[in-house]
């Protein structure tokens, strides 16, 4: 029989609490009934949205994302992929507030170039900058860069996002170093963003201390998106739960677990 | 007659007098949509009352998939 131990552990950002420390992108799924099921499965409350032009004579009756996620239901963060200026990404994040009624809760991600789409750093402090002087609240999508992510934290971004690794690459956490030296010097939420491939990727983050990871193509394009939903929503909490739990220290030599004292025909 | 350019496509109608009824002639009218006019947001309160004219350029946006 197992007891859970209930941690009361939240996320905390812009003054906002979340159980999950999971979020997930709806991006590159099947259909739309799959997307509805793998993010119901990920336990996430944090879903991405990209903002796109409305096709135009086409069927009215076509589903629409927020349909899918209401953002009655999530919180809904509108990302600005595929911008690679700062003027694209403001532009997009204006357009977000005014289709999601005031919401003021953003994804900023400045691109540098289409093969990496490694954060273009210079145009995305200038956007972040323009942003929160508009009252936007910025979780920034960042590259690994320890004195890069406090800046953006100095700033005034509520969450700094470093990737892991290029996006939708699922080659994990590639310099585990960069984000350790992030953490170390953060008072806002780290959230590792991009770069996850497998559940266990998402538990290290955990374990290194991130508040929580952002993921879509680890789920989108498994063979199972659904079940890895699940795995990755047990994979984060689990990271967390070994986080908070504290490890054990590290030893060069073994130490034993049963007692030397009263072994048998000494 | 106007001529308008609506997500970057050129578009004839022979009437819109504002955005409202716009968004209605697309089908768009009760959508989850954002609208700017010629790079400038109009807030879903003011469709009504914003007047498009000749030459008018308009991006009209939604959520879709991403991450």
């Amino acid at each position: 029989m197992t007891t859970e131990i209930s941690t009361n552990d939240q996320l905390i950002v812009a003054g906002r609490s979340f159980n999950s420390r999971l979020m997930v992108g709806t991006g590159k799924y099947k259909d739309m009934a799959e997307t509805k099921a793998a993010i119901e499965a990920s336990g996430a409350e944090i879903v991405t949205v990209a903002l796109r032009r409305t096709n135009i004579g086409q069927n009215p009756d076509e589903p629409n994302l927020l349909d899918v996620v209401p953002p009655e239901k999530y919180t809904i963060l509108p990302n600005t992929a595929f911008c690679y200026t700062a003027e694209e990404a403001v532009r997009t994040c204006r357009l977000a507030r005014e289709l999601l009624d005031g919401h003021d809760l953003v994804k900023l991600e400045v691109l540098g170039d289409d093969k990496t789409l490694y954060p273009n750093v210079t145009e995305t402090l200038a956007a972040a900058e323009t942003l929160i002087k508009d009252g936007f609240k910025v979780m920034v999508y960042t590259s690994d860069d320890p004195l890069v992510a406090k800046r953006l934290e100095e700033m005034g971004c509520v969450a700094v996002m470093p990737l892991g690794a290029p996006i939708g690459s699922g080659l994990g956490i590639c310099n585990p170093n960069n984000i350790k030296i992030i953490l170390e010097n953060a008072n806002v939420p780290i959230i590792v963003d991009a770069g996850v491939g497998t559940p266990s990727d998402a538990t290290l983050a955990m374990e290194m201390g991130c508040e929580g990871v952002l993921m879509n193509s680890a789920i989108a394009h498994a063979q199972n998106p659904v079940l890895m939903a699940q795995a990755m929503r047990k994979a984060v909490e689990c990271g967390r739960e070994g986080y908070l739990a504290g490890r054990m220290p590290r030893k060069s030599y073994a130490t034993a677990s049963s007692p030397i004292d009263g072994l048998i025909g000494s | 007659m106007i001529r308008l350019t609506v997500n970057g496509e050129s578009m004839q109608l022979f009437s819109a007098n504002n955005v409202q009824e716009l968004l209605d002639k697309l089908h768009l009218g009760n959508q989850r949509i954002a609208v700017e006019l010629n790079s400038e947001i109009i807030p879903r309160s003011l469709h009504a009352k914003t007047r498009v004219r000749e030459g008018d350029r308009i991006e009209i946006v939604r959520a879709i998939g991403g991450g």
